[in-house]
């Protein structure tokens, strides 16, 4: 029993970290069909603010209740900055943003190891997330558990925000078909700053949940973001539904082969596998019916 | 000026060929301590006097010139940026505080040390074009740096064939010499097996392996299960993580499930920080698990986020070493970068590199390549990890094993000291129960 | 119009290649030492892949950003053959025996041949990329997609590689080698040839590109970058327009990974990967993904930027690299041959054909409807 629970518990955990990370892209491509290639690095400001913030509230416990929504605004506001001063500038040619924010990655990167140095920061786990429940056999830890909480809140609320808000209405609205949207007197381009916004900020607590798994440091964003544009992908553009379904899948394949082969071959085979699904089904799990011609 | 002909000589003859032209064109007269002829050195004394005026007789052969004016130029290479930066800088920085120490003491046979930095940027393609910038255009007379195999490796044809000198401060996997590097850190039979020798003293019966995915971790893992079986400790589980990757989860689900006496842990950089705090989350620590590691040192210890109190690491120095030269070390450090600075074993290999150079170099009379390797047996230095000897076959040094418990403080109460200095033994030729071919 | 005019007008940029042509191949080896000579054969060989990425990505609007797997396979196969001419007849490579049991794998074997090196040199990436450009063209990925996948794939191969360290050499990747097809790789004569050789590829290919673009293919890629539909209506099918300027773009990245293996010495994972696939695009913006010398000349400019940058600011070199994507990519998405025609701009008459240095992308062609250049290309 334990050889499928624990690659199946361990993998939904690291599908929530996955989830954390593409909430935010499947926000941004879905919309405005930008590719945010620094949606990483705010994973990394994400960790970082959780180190901060431990440096200032010494306490474990609180300082990560605290953590999460300092990374959400943190991320934020460095998402929104990062629209206002570039991104906005090139709503007319989305492929040439994935190039841009590329830049946009390496200078985050060499901020955070100016700033930070080089040398990872710790983040303590609070005391509350040290102990385990025993799930059929396997000694899960709560941090795996709290991992998926995290992600599961973080979603409930952007998908009540989304169903509910009024401006959630218009961001969908928007992801459907801007010019309509626009007609009808939505400012798109405040839409697109508040979902950055929220992306980016997402990002921020699925960082805070990254330096509780391996501290912080100025590379951490690089090793999640590609797996994060394939859950996207896979999930299929713009949809929250898809994104939880891929992110959850590729989390759980990459544990059960990292359990059965190695870490490595792991990587490789779970890349394989979704450019064989794409290949089969480009336009992912799910599509969202718009009225553009793309 | 450091003036080396662009014509290389072929390996072999050619290197036959420079020996003998250095004794002509830098003189001979051997003023030093009795040295141990290493084998690759001819016959009779290469060493020599300064060279006042630049040897330019050097056409066909390389390394027969030697600096002159009242410098030496050194290249330091190590990595700035990239995911190495972490550790190499903190050898950069010791390799500074060397230069600025002998600087300020005379400088190296009377020269002053300038030094030229070079980012190696992480990938091996850089270290090795960044090592042959240093040696064929800056023409410097040494180069110190390195930290991943894969930069050393790549280093090393560049430095073979541009007849250079490389001094390597990091522990490595062994099963390699040559004449051109100098391996300050430890090889195997100096850290690794010294550890298993540990263990075994504390009547490990079952070892967990975990490493990082390449080429250390995978070499250290061969020796390590050959010698266990040697010494009847069964070897219950191996895994690797690729270097950059922090997700140690499932692989530590197996560390539990097998519950080994010890784990012998090979990971390297910032993939410890998740295997740590992985192996403390499923509830393993000093007291029923211990992990014994040979990349953590005092500078990774206070990062893991983990109490690591108990958990051991295998080093030949702890900052905790008691000895008048470690004491001057750790004050000339922090003194420079701050009190919160901790010293670590790559660091205080990378100052060695440096002052066993000058010592060389003074006993050779010279800075050419060939006549520093003729003096290099039997150089010694003082170091903070005590006295370390230049071994002139295989250019590796002499070093005591020691093995650290890590305490409350992050710093290393050493809880075990091999015989004496370990000579090294890169091969591995002393150990019957090795078999390089057997997978 | 004179002659002469008319001449510059057509063959204006073969006259270009041909005084690039004179740069790398008369003035640069008299000139350089051979440090900086070997550093410029390294910035050709990535120049040779680059001015794939321009044809893939500036003419048929396909951005790869994993050309650093096509790099690899070339660059690879031809380690591994000097590799094993470093070994000797019958011997195994010097990681086998450190790394594993000393047996070799039996796909190692062909590759003793000189003659079929070079043939997988150039067999081996078209294969590939026809097959993964077959199903994934065909299906119609295009855009943010291709990007990511391609990218994914850089990925998954750098992760391949230093999985497979006993049949690779990992993450230390292959190398010290000692000959090159025989030629001593110490002899200063033979590292000049090399570069001769990196030089010269860039110039055939400068000019075969050259051809490609002024054919009727050439303008049919064009065509599809900007109105893949229109294509479609018109009967071609624009996936297989897009699949020959894949293959070509792989087996010109492949080539140069095969040329730039002698010349750097080595090989290894960072070569490969998806941020050395990236650093090649930074060639292609900064020169002009659509121009014939852009991507070339880029290449060679950010290949020489990273060396001495990192030589005189070695902490700082990551902010440069991450400002020139951000510089060029927003204020100059044409790269610097844009640079021409935006000072010619208050010439009225810019013929659509020309445009095809400022390029489209698919979303610009869903809103601008006036008609362009197929139909005119077409008629």
């Amino acid at each position: 029993m334990n050889v499928l629970t624990t690659p199946f518990l361990t993998g939904t955990a690291t599908g929530a970290i996955l989830l954390l990370a593409a909430l935010g892209l499947t926000l941004t491509f879905g919309q405005m069909g930008v590719i945010n290639m620094a949606n990483g690095e705010f994973l990394m400001v994400g960790a970082y603010a959780a180190y901060v913030t431990q440096q200032v509230i010494s306490s474990p416990g609180l300082s990560t209740v605290v953590a999460l929504p300092m990374a959400f605004i943190v991320a934020g506001l460095l998402g929104l900055l990062l629209e206002v001063a570039i991104i906005q500038w090139m709503y007319r040619r989305p492929l040439d943003t994935l190039l841009v924010t590329v830049g946009v990655s390496l200078v985050l990167q060499q901020l955070a190891q100016d700033v930070f140095g080089a040398q990872g920061d710790p983040v303590t786990a609070p005391s509350w997330l040290g102990g385990r429940i025993s799930v059929f056999g396997y000694e899960w830890p709560h941090r795996q558990l709290f991992t998926i909480v995290l992600a599961l809140g973080s979603l409930g609320a952007l998908s009540a925000v989304l169903k509910y808000s009024s401006f959630g209405r218009k961001i969908r609205a928007t992801v459907q078909n801007r010019e309509l949207a626009e007609t009808l007197g939505v400012s798109t381009r405040s839409i697109d700053r508040i979902t950055f916004f929220l992306g980016s900020g997402m990002a921020g607590v699925g960082g805070v949940a990254i330096a509780l798994i391996s501290g912080t440091n100025p590379t951490l964003g690089t090793s999640y973001i590609i797996p994060a544009f394939l859950v996207v992908v896979v999930g299929g553009v713009g949809q929250l539904k898809g994104t939880v379904i891929a992110a959850w899948a590729v989390g759980v394949v990459t544990a059960f082969l990292t359990d059965q082969i190695s870490g490595s071959w792991a990587q490789v085979i779970t890349f394989a596998l979704v450019v064989i699904f794409l290949t089969v089904r480009p336009q992912g799990l799910f599509t969202v019916r718009t009225r553009s011609l793309a | 000026m450091f003036r080396k002909p662009l014509r290389r000589p072929r390996l072999g003859i050619g290197a036959a060929v420079a020996l003998s032209l250095i004794a002509a064109a830098c003189g001979s007269d051997d003023k030093s301590s009795s040295s141990t002829s290493p084998a690759s050195s001819p016959a009779g004394s290469p060493a020599s006097t300064p060279a006042t005026t630049p040897t330019s007789s050097g056409d066909a052969a390389s390394g027969d010139t030697c600096v002159d004016g009242d410098s030496v130029e050194l290249g330091f290479l190590n990595s700035t940026s990239g995911v190495m930066a972490i550790s190499e800088q903190t050898v950069r920085d010791s390799l500074m505080l060397a230069a600025e120490e002998i600087n300020a003491a005379g400088g190296i046979f009377g020269k002053q040390i300038k030094f030229i930095e070079e980012d190696g940027q992480s990938e091996p393609t850089i270290f090795a074009e960044k090592i042959s910038k240093l040696l064929t255009e800056d023409k410097v007379a040494a180069v110190f740096g390195g930290w991943t195999s894969a930069s050393r490796k790549a280093m090393l044809p560049v430095v073979e064939g541009a007849n250079g000198l490389l001094f390597y401060p990091v522990q490595y996997e062994g099963l390699e010499a040559s004449k051109n590097i100098y391996y300050t850190g430890a090889t195997t039979n100096q850290q690794i097996i010294p550890a298993m020798d540990f263990l075994k003293s504390k009547g490990v019966k079952t070892l967990f392996l975990a490493g990082s995915d390449y080429v250390f971790p995978r070499t250290a893992n061969k020796i390590i299960k050959q010698y266990a079986k040697e010494l009847g400790i069964e070897i219950v589980g191996e895994e690797y993580v690729p270097l950059d990757s922090d997700d140690w989860t499932t692989q530590v689900a197996k560390i539990a499930a097998a519950k080994p006496d010890f784990v012998f842990n090979t990971i390297n950089g910032s993939s410890n920080v998740g295997f740590i705090k992985a192996y403390d989350e499923a509830g393993l620590g000093p007291d029923n698990s211990p992990i014994i590691s040979v990349s953590i040192a005092e500078e990774e210890a206070p990062s893991m986020g983990v109490d690591l109190t108990g958990q051991y690491a295998a080093w030949n120095y702890f900052e905790s070493v008691d000895s008048p030269a470690n004491t001057t070390f750790i004050t000339a450090f922090q003194a420079k970068y701050g009190t919160d600075r901790p010293t670590s074993d790559p660091m205080e290999a990378a100052y060695t590199s440096l002052y066993l150079y000058k010592n060389i170099v003074e006993k050779a009379q010279s800075f050419c390549v060939d006549a520093v390797n003729a003096a290099s047996g039997g150089v010694t230095f003082e170091a903070p990890e005590g006295l370390v000897t230049v071994n002139g076959e295989n250019h590796h040094i002499a070093k005591t094993g020691l093995i650290g418990q890590i305490n409350a403080t992050n710093q290393f109460d050493i809880v075990w000291t091999s015989d004496g200095p370990i000579e090294p033994d890169p091969f591995l030729e002393g150990y019957s129960w090795w078999d390089p071919n057997a997978g | 119009m004179t002659t002469a005019k008319k001449l510059f007008k057509s063959h204006g940029a073969l006259i270009a290649v041909g005084v690039l042509a004179y740069v790398l191949l008369v003035w640069a080896p008299s000139s350089m030492s051979a440090f900086r000579l070997g550093n410029l054969g390294k910035y050709c060989a990535l120049a040779l892949a680059a001015m794939g990425i321009g044809l893939a990505w500036g003419r048929g609007g396909m951005l790869v950003m994993g050309q650093g797997v096509f790099f690899g396979l070339g660059g690879y196969a031809m380690a591994m053959h000097m590799k094993l001419e470093a070994a000797g007849p019958g011997q195994v490579p010097d990681f086998m025996v450190l790394y594993g049991d000393g047996t070799m794998p039996a796909w190692w074997e062909p590759f003793r041949s000189g003659g079929f090196t070079i043939f997988a040199i150039i067999a081996l990436p078209a294969v590939v990329a026809y097959i993964l450009g077959f199903a994934v063209l065909k299906r119609r990925v295009k855009g943010a997609y291709l990007a990511i996948l391609t990218q994914a794939l850089a990925v998954a191969f750098a992760t391949l590689l230093i999985a497979t360290i006993k049949q690779t050499g990992g993450f230390n990747g292959l190398n010290t080698f000692t000959t090159f097809f025989g030629h001593n790789l110490y002899d200063p004569e033979v590292k000049k040839n090399l570069y001769r050789i990196a030089a010269g590829l860039v110039i055939v290919f400068l000019v075969i590109l050259w051809q490609v673009y002024r054919s009727r293919y050439g303008e049919l890629l064009v065509a599809t970058r900007d109105a893949e539909e229109r294509i479609r209506f018109l009967g071609y099918d624009p996936a297989n327009i897009k699949l020959v300027a894949f293959v070509l773009a792989a087996i010109m990245a492949s080539i140069g990974g095969a040329i730039f293996v002698p010349i750097a010495g080595i090989i290894s994972p960072t070569n490969v990967d998806a941020a050395a696939s990236i650093l090649l695009i930074a060639g292609v913006a900064l020169g002009g993904r659509a121009s014939l010398l852009g991507p070339a000349l880029g290449a060679i400019a950010v290949g020489y930027g990273r060396s001495s940058l990192s030589e005189r600011f070695p902490t700082q070199w990551t902010y440069f690299q991450g400002a020139l994507f951000i510089v060029v990519i927003l204020l100059l998405p044409g790269g610097t041959a844009s640079l021409w025609s935006k000072l010619k701009f208050s010439m009225p008459k810019i013929r659509s054909r020309r445009m095809s240095t400022s390029p489209t992308t698919d979303v610009e062609l869903e809103l601008e409807l006036e008609p362009s250049t197929p139909a005119e290309v077409l008629a």
